[in-house]
């Protein structure tokens, strides 16, 4: 970008831009043409334009790619498609049972992690906050981040261990007089598996923002609150969680809109034609339409309808809590 | 427990409540079995993969191990695939990571001058790939076609920034002051000298936390290996562990049908997750600090 109008200029030889800052501060915000600021902050442009090659690349490129969604597209043949076919796709999977099953599947398994997994962290870290004992509360914080450094791979390696018929979540049944199930071969308990998971996992990291927060209420919020008598619980009503309401909004808004791609990778590790009723979702049901079938087209046009719905959500949540609680990302 | 008020603590109340201390106690039972719930599953581990095949079918082991034998883990160390994915992990790791602080670095140090023309479009570029990507499957056309199959590139490119880190550090670079930049100007260092010998030994802290927030990343990352690496010599040590849990059965099984085990298959998994998490769990205690430092830092900026 910026690299043609550098090339005059080689950088160790004495160049223009320390004498100018000078004047530059002194004026203050002088509004500069694009040809001044090339000149004038030419090396700080082309440090980004590595950066921006990798954006343009792997972030935008892809993005463009997905025109692949609205034209006929052969392995081997043109990366961006043979020729137009219009919504062609689009009317594929919106006929398509398996989609409208996993489309259900995804809704499902997302507001359940949502609802468990968002809540959960702030109880957490409410009684965190209670414990007096400094190092007792910090050794329950060590262990409960422990779960957030593992590899997906390792979690669900871990997951098929204790689950298995033999493993320890099978002894516990035995103990209390059931039956051992082969909890990941069953569509009904695939839910309950993989939100327990997700809730081993995430409920310990997910403190950390929330205990940050509460240092930042004002103390004299509590001392008020309590010569107006208030107990401590509603202390923690009425002064906590109002005084966590702007972390909370966030971390709210950034879960909705991870929401569509619900645990893609750890599903993906997890799940088996067994328990496909419950477990595959949109993004599993597009990776084995595209890269084990090569159904790209299909599975494009399913991925852009996923990424626009995340957007979407993003983007309404965002506007709801700027509209109702004054919270928002930007 | 009412002596001891510091002044870090906030005085709520003369003396704890009947009802408070019923609640204290309550509180210390629930985040014990958290501490257990979240510790369990590694000590169960450990203990089945010392433990003999047989004990494990039978669902006898739980905490401690049944017929300790160290024989599964001579077995999963023999074999020499095992160690070739090791080492792929190490290198991926540290190459992703260097390639990830260098970019991560420029782009937040220009994204951190406020007075520069075109600032908000660079900030806005970056951003905008946090709530919108391309999706998987023109990534994976993307990543074919420019022939970065099997290529270590493949691994170490497309997730050469994180938005995230990338804001945290923008966040660390705004709060320098000013005049220090200002004087090295002033004496005739470029902007690149600025960076190298002014701005990066102040941020030495920002920068660890990044390297750790993404080497740990990549070390635990096996999607992209999995889509993209076909060569069991190529693959990290997740895709090792990935291939064993689903039965797609590795160079292990292979070693163990020669050493006529076949059916250890549930202490050699135990094994193989022990020998992955032991790095992670060696280094969780002194890198733990850094990655808590690092979240705040991103929250400052919100």
């Amino acid at each position: 970008m910026g690299r043609s109008s550098t090339v005059d200029a080689p950088s160790g030889t004495p160049n223009p831009p320390p004498p100018r800052i000078e004047p530059a501060l002194s004026t203050g915000r002088r509004r500069r043409t694009w040809r001044q600021s090339l000149r004038r902050d030419w090396q700080l442009y082309s440090l980004a334009v590595l950066p921006l090659l990798f954006f343009a690349v792997f972030r935008y490129l892809p993005m463009i790619g997905n025109v692949i969604a609205f034209r006929r597209f052969e392995p081997g043949g043109n990366v961006l498609g043979e020729h137009w076919v219009g919504l062609h796709y689009v009317r594929m999977f919106l006929s398509d049972p398996t989609f409208w099953q996993v489309f259900a599947n995804t809704l499902i398994l997302g507001t359940l992690t949502l609802v468990v997994c968002f809540p959960l962290p702030i109880v957490l870290a409410l009684l965190l906050n209670e414990v007096r004992a400094r190092r007792l509360k910090r050794f329950v914080q060590s262990v409960s981040y422990l779960p957030h450094f593992l590899s997906v791979v390792i979690v669900a390696a871990m997951l098929m261990q204790l689950l298995s018929v033999d493993g320890a979540v099978n002894q516990l049944v035995r103990v209390f007089g059931g039956e051992a199930t082969a909890f990941l071969q069953e569509p009904g308990w695939f839910r309950t598996v993989y939100v327990s998971s997700e809730m081993w996992q995430t409920v310990g990291w997910g403190t950390i923002l929330y205990l940050a927060a509460f240092t930042t209420i004002d103390q004299d919020l509590y001392e008020a609150a309590r010569i107006d008598g208030a107990s401590r619980w509603r202390q923690t009503w009425h002064v906590t969680l109002p005084g966590i309401r702007p972390t909370m909004v966030t971390l709210l808004i950034l879960n909705i809109g991870t929401f569509m791609a619900v645990g893609f990778e750890k599903i993906l590790l997890l799940y088996n034609p067994l328990t496909y009723p419950t477990a595959d979702v949109i993004s599993t049901y597009l990776y084995r339409m595209g890269v084990e079938s090569s159904s790209f087209s299909y599975a494009a046009a399913i991925g852009l309808f996923e990424a626009l719905i995340g957007l979407t959500l993003v983007l309404t949540a965002n506007q709801i809590s700027r509209r109702t609680v004054g919270t928002s990302l930007w | 427990m009412t002596v001891g008020t510091r002044n870090r603590q906030r005085p709520r109340g003369p003396r704890p409540t009947r009802g408070y201390r019923i609640f204290q106690a309550v509180n210390g039972v629930i985040l014990t079995v958290v501490v257990i719930v979240t510790l369990y599953p590694f000590v169960n581990i450990v203990a089945r993969s010392l433990s003999e095949e047989h004990y494990i079918v039978a669902g006898q082991v739980s905490l401690i191990p049944r017929g300790f034998n160290l024989e599964t883990y001579r077995l999963v160390l023999s074999d020499s695939i095992f160690w070739t994915n090791y080492r792929n992990t190490v290198v991926y790791t540290v190459v992703a990571t260097l390639i990830s602080i260098v970019l991560t670095t420029c782009y937040a140090y220009v994204l951190s001058k406020k007075q520069l023309k075109g600032r908000t479009a660079l900030v806005g570029i970056a951003v905008f790939t946090m709530f919108f990507s391309g999706g998987l499957i023109p990534n994976y056309v993307l990543i074919t076609s420019l022939g970065l199959r099997n290529s270590i590139l493949a691994i170490v490119l497309p997730n050469a920034i994180n938005v995230f880190n990338l804001l945290v550090m923008k966040a660390f670079f705004e709060s320098l002051p000013v005049e220090l930049e200002e004087a090295a100007a002033v004496d005739g260092l470029s902007t690149y000298g600025i960076l190298l010998r002014i701005v990066m030994p102040l941020s030495k802290a920002v920068i660890a936390t990044m390297v750790l927030f993404y080497a740990v990343s990549f070390w635990n990352s096996w999607f992209a290996a999995f889509l993209y690496l076909d060569r069991a010599d190529l693959f990290p040590v997740t895709i090792y562990l990935r291939n064993l849990i689903a039965g797609a059965t590795g160079a292990t099984s292979a070693g163990a049908a020669a050493d006529g085990l076949t059916q250890a298959a549930a202490s050699i998994q135990s094994v193989t997750i022990v020998l992955t998490v032991i790095p992670i769990l060696l280094v969780y205690p002194f890198i733990q600090r850094y990655f808590v430092s690092g979240v705040m830092l991103g929250a400052v900026k919100g």
